[in-house]
C-alpha cells in the first residue's frame, strides 16, 4: 500500500494463524473490534467519476461556486507570493496543490460552525469571509490583520505547530456542554501529527464525544521531514481506531471526494457521535513557507508527478464534461479573480500603516498599573522619533 | 462567620461562585467523583452535574488548552493542575494559547480562566510535588499570579480570580491547606488582584512574603519585636502579577531597609524582581542592601531534609538582624 495515494485501507483485527484463542478480559485477537477506515475518492486524475454512489450531486452554481473557490484560492496565493518575493509581504506558508483539501472542508461547514485552521489556511479562510485584504495585512504584519472579521466563527491560527488543536477541541466541549447545534473544524498537517498537544486533543475529543472534526492535511511533507520519517504508520487515518473515533481516508486533490468526507465527519459530529478524523492526501506543491528552499531536500521528479494530479485540472476537466465550462469560460474566470485580487491588493496598500502606539493595549482588559510606566517609557521613546 | 481551613474556604469560593455564574466550570484530574486530591472541589460534582464538573483525562496540557477553548466559548473554566510540578506539562497550552489568545484575537477571545495548583514545599512529598516556579509565569506577559497565604484571603482572591476577565495562574500553598482556620466571611469579601496588604504595620524594617512562606515571616517578626526591638512592618505580596509596586515603595520608603522571603530558587525569582523595582522607585530612601531569604539554585531536595533548606524563622531573623547592623 502506497502512503501517498489513497488506496484501500482497513484494520480489522488479524487472526493468528496456528495458535489457540487467548481470551484477556474478554477479549480474543478475533474479537478486538478495529473497527475499519473507509477510503473516498470521486474523481479520479482525469476527472472521471470513480465512484458515482459517493457523488455528492451538487447543483451546476454549486460546483461553479467551488471551482471559483478554488481558482481563488490559487491566484489569491500566487500573488502573495509575488508580493513576498518583491518585499511587500512577511514570510508566509503558500498553499498551492491543496486547494480541493481547502475549499472542501469548509464547504459543508454552516455559519454557527467554528473554523480552527493551520497558518496554511487562506483559501479556506476567504471563502469563510475574510477579506483578502485583511489577511494581506496579517501577513505583511500589521496587527489589525488578526482582527477576525465581524460574524465568522473562527480562532487564530498558533505558530507552535498542533498547538491550536487542544484549544479547537475545548471548543467543541462547550458547544457539547451548552448542547448547542455546532461543530468545529480544525486543520493541521502530517508533520502535527507527531505533537502531543494533537494526540492528547484526540483522546478530550473521544473522550467527551465533542462535535470536531480533525482533518489531517497529510501534504507529505514538513519542512523537509517526509512523512515516512514522521510517522511509523504514514496512514494517518488509522489513529482514528486507536483514540476511539471514526476516521476516513480521502484523495485531498478531489474536491467532490473532501466534501463527500467531510460532509461524513460534519454531520457525524453534529448528531452527537463525537469526533471524526478525516486525512486528506495530498501535496505540498510549493515551499513550506517562503524562507524554504525546497530544491534542498526533495526531488524535483517528485514535484512533477504530482502536478499531473493538480485538484483544479481535474475539477475543470470534470466540469468540461459536464458542458459547465469550456476554455473560453475558464480564461473569463480566471480573469475575473486576478482583477480582484489585485483590487485586494490595491485595498491593502491603502490600509498598510503601522500602529505602533497600540501595542500595549490589547494585553489585558486593563493595563494594570506597573505596564502604565513601561507604556509610558515607550510613548517616550516613540515620541523621541516623531513617530505615532 | 465560619472558621474554615484554607482549603474548606477554597472550596466555598468554588461553589459561591459557580451558583452565581452558571459560565463557571471546574475541570481536572480527579476533581470529580474524588473531590480532587486535596478535596478542593469536595461535594461540587453531585452540585453542579458533569456538564460543569469535568473529570479529565491524564494530561496537564490538553486540560489547559481545552480549558482554554471553553473560555473562547463564553465559558469560565477553573483548571486545577494537580501539583504544580506538573504544570509544565501545560507551559506549551499556557504560554502558546491561555496568555496570548487575547492579544493575538485583538480582544475578540479574552480569556477568563484560573489554572489552579498546589505548590510550595514542607508535606513530605516525593520529586516534583515540592517546587516554586511562580516567577515562570510572571515572565510570561499576559498571565496574573496569584498565591494567598490563608483561609480568608484564599477565598476572596480566588473569587476574584474567577470574576477576572484575564487568565489567572493561582497558586495555593499547600503546606498552609490544613494548617491552621481562620474566620472567612460567609459575604462576598472583595479583594483586588494587584493589591498587596500590610498585615503588620512597623518603622525599621519592610519585611516581603507570600504563600506559605507568611508563617515563618510572621514568626520572625514577632520574634524580632518582641526579642530584639526591631519594628518589622510585614507585607504579604499576594499578588505577584501585576505587583503592587506602590505599596512596596511606600513602606520601604518609610522604613528604608528590606528582606524578601521566598521559597522559590533566587536567580531570577520574585525578589530580584522587588528589588529592581525598589531600586528604580526608593534608591534614595535606603539605607542597607536588600536582602533575600529565598531557596537556592539547587532542585528542591528529598523530604528528610526539606526543613532544612525551606527558609524559616530564624534564617530570616539573622537576616533581618544583619540588615539592621549594616554600616
Amino acid at each position: 500500500m502506497s502512503p501517498r495515494s489513497a488506496n484501500s485501507t482497513t484494520t480489522t483485527a488479524a487472526a493468528p494463524v496456528g495458535r489457540p484463542p487467548v481470551h484477556v478480559d474478554g477479549c480474543t485477537a478475533e474479537t478486538i473490534n478495529l473497527g475499519s477506515v473507509d477510503v473516498i475518492r470521486v474523481l479520479d486524475e482525469n476527472g472521471k467519476v470513480v465512484d458515482a454512489s459517493q457523488d455528492p450531486k451538487l447543483s451546476d452554481s454549486e460546483l461553479l461556486r467551488i471551482y471559483r473557490g478554488m481558482i481563488r484560492s490559487r491566484g489569491f496565493d500566487q500573488r502573495m507570493l509575488a508580493m513576498q518575493r518583491q518585499g511587500e509581504m512577511g514570510t508566509f506558508a503558500p498553499g498551492l496543490g491543496q486547494e480541493a483539501t481547502q475549499i472542501g472542508q469548509v464547504y459543508p461547514m454552516t455559519g454557527r460552525d467554528w473554523f480552527s485552521p493551520s497558518y496554511r489556511s487562506i483559501g479556506a479562510q476567504v471563502w469563510r469571509g475574510w477579506t483578502m485584504e485583511q489577511l494581506l495585512l496579517l501577513w505583511a504584519g500589521f496587527f489589525e490583520g488578526f482582527a477576525i472579521p465581524e460574524g465568522v466563527n473562527e480562532l487564530p491560527f498558533s505558530i507552535v505547530i498542533g498547538s491550536h488543536v487542544p484549544v479547537a477541541t475545548g471548543v467543541a466541549m462547550g458547544i457539547k456542554t451548552r448542547k448547542e447545534d455546532a461543530v468545529v473544524v480544525t486543520n493541521f498537517g502530517d508533520g502535527a501529527s507527531s505533537q502531543g498537544a494533537v494526540a492528547e486533543a484526540f483522546n478530550f475529543a473521544a473522550v467527551y464525544k465533542a462535535p470536531i472534526v480533525f482533518i489531517v492535511e497529510s501534504n507529505g511533507w514538513a519542512i523537509s521531514t517526509p512523512i515516512e520519517k514522521q510517522a511509523g504508520n504514514s496512514v494517518l487515518a488509522a489513529r482514528g481506531v486507536g483514540f476511539g473515533m471514526p476516521a476516513v481516508r480521502v484523495d485531498g486533490n478531489d474536491v467532490l471526494g473532501m466534501i463527500v468526507a467531510c460532509t461524513r465527519a460534519i454531520d457525524h459530529a453534529r448528531s452527537g457521535h463525537g469526533p471524526f478524523l478525516v486525512e486528506a492526501v495530498t501535496y505540498r506543491m510549493s515551499l513550506h513557507t517562503t524562507a524554504d528552499d525546497p530544491k534542498v531536500y526533495r526531488k524535483d521528479e517528485e514535484v512533477k508527478s504530482w502536478e499531473a494530479k493538480c485538484p483544479i485540472l481535474r475539477f475543470e476537466a470534470y466540469l468540461k464534461g459536464k458542458k459547465l465550462l469550456d476554455d473560453a469560460t475558464i480564461a473569463q474566470i480566471n480573469e475575473e479573480i486576478e482583477q480582484d485580487v489585485i483590487a485586494a491588493r490595491d485595498r491593502f496598500r491603502e490600509l498598510a500603516v503601522a500602529k505602533p502606539g497600540e501595542i500595549f493595549d490589547f494585553v489585558y482588559d486593563t493595563l494594570p498599573a506597573d505596564l502604565h510606566e513601561q507604556k509610558a517609557e515607550y510613548l517616550a521613546r516613540l515620541k523621541r522619533k516623531g513617530v505615532e | 462567620m465560619p472558621n474554615l481551613t484554607m482549603v474548606e474556604a477554597l472550596n466555598l469560593a468554588l461553589g459561591q461562585s459557580m451558583e452565581a455564574d452558571d459560565r463557571v466550570c471546574v475541570m481536572g484530574e480527579d476533581v470529580g467523583v474524588n473531590g480532587g486530591v486535596f478535596r478542593v472541589t469536595k461535594g461540587l460534582l453531585d452540585r453542579f452535574g458533569p456538564d460543569r464538573v469535568l473529570d479529565t483525562p491524564l494530561a496537564e496540557n490538553a486540560i489547559i488548552g481545552t480549558a482554554v477553548g471553553m473560555a473562547v466559548y463564553g465559558l469560565k473554566p477553573v483548571a486545577e493542575i494537580q501539583f504544580s510540578g506538573f504544570t509544565m506539562q501545560a507551559f506549551d497550552q499556557i504560554e502558546q494559547n491561555m496568555a496570548r489568545f487575547r492579544n493575538r484575537s485583538r480582544d475578540r477571545y479574552p480569556i477568563s480562566m484560573v489554572m489552579r495548583a498546589p505548590y510550595g514545599g514542607g508535606i513530605r512529598a516525593v520529586e516534583h510535588h515540592s517546587e516554586s516556579r511562580e516567577a515562570y509565569w510572571a515572565h510570561t506577559p499576559g498571565l496574573k499570579v496569584v498565591i494567598p497565604s490563608g483561609p480568608r484571603n484564599a477565598r476572596a482572591l480566588l473569587a476574584a480570580s474567577i470574576a477576572d476577565p484575564d487568565p489567572v495562574i493561582f497558586y495555593e500553598p499547600k503546606a498552609v491547606y490544613r494548617a491552621f482556620r481562620e474566620e472567612v466571611s460567609d459575604e462576598s469579601e472583595v479583594m483586588e488582584i494587584g493589591k498587596a496588604e500590610v498585615v503588620r504595620r512597623g518603622t525599621d524594617l519592610t519585611l516581603i512574603g507570600y504563600g506559605a512562606m507568611m508563617r515563618p515571616v510572621l514568626d520572625a517578626a514577632d520574634d524580632l519585636v518582641e526579642e530584639h526591638g526591631i519594628d518589622v512592618e510585614v507585607i504579604d505580596l499576594l499578588s505577584i502579577k501585576p505587583m503592587d509596586t506602590e505599596t512596596l515603595v511606600g513602606s520601604v520608603a518609610k522604613t528604608g531597609r528590606c528582606v524578601i522571603v521566598h521559597e522559590g530558587p533566587r536567580m531570577c525569582g520574585i525578589a530580584a524582581e522587588i528589588i529592581a523595582r525598589l531600586n528604580e522607585h526608593a534608591f534614595e530612601y535606603l539605607l542597607a542592601p536588600i536582602k533575600r531569604v529565598t531557596g537556592f539554585d539547587i532542585h528542591f531536595p528529598y523530604f528528610q531534609v526539606e526543613r532544612h533548606y525551606l527558609p524559616d524563622s530564624d534564617s530570616i531573623v539573622v537576616a533581618v538582624k544583619e540588615t539592621m547592623e549594616w554600616t
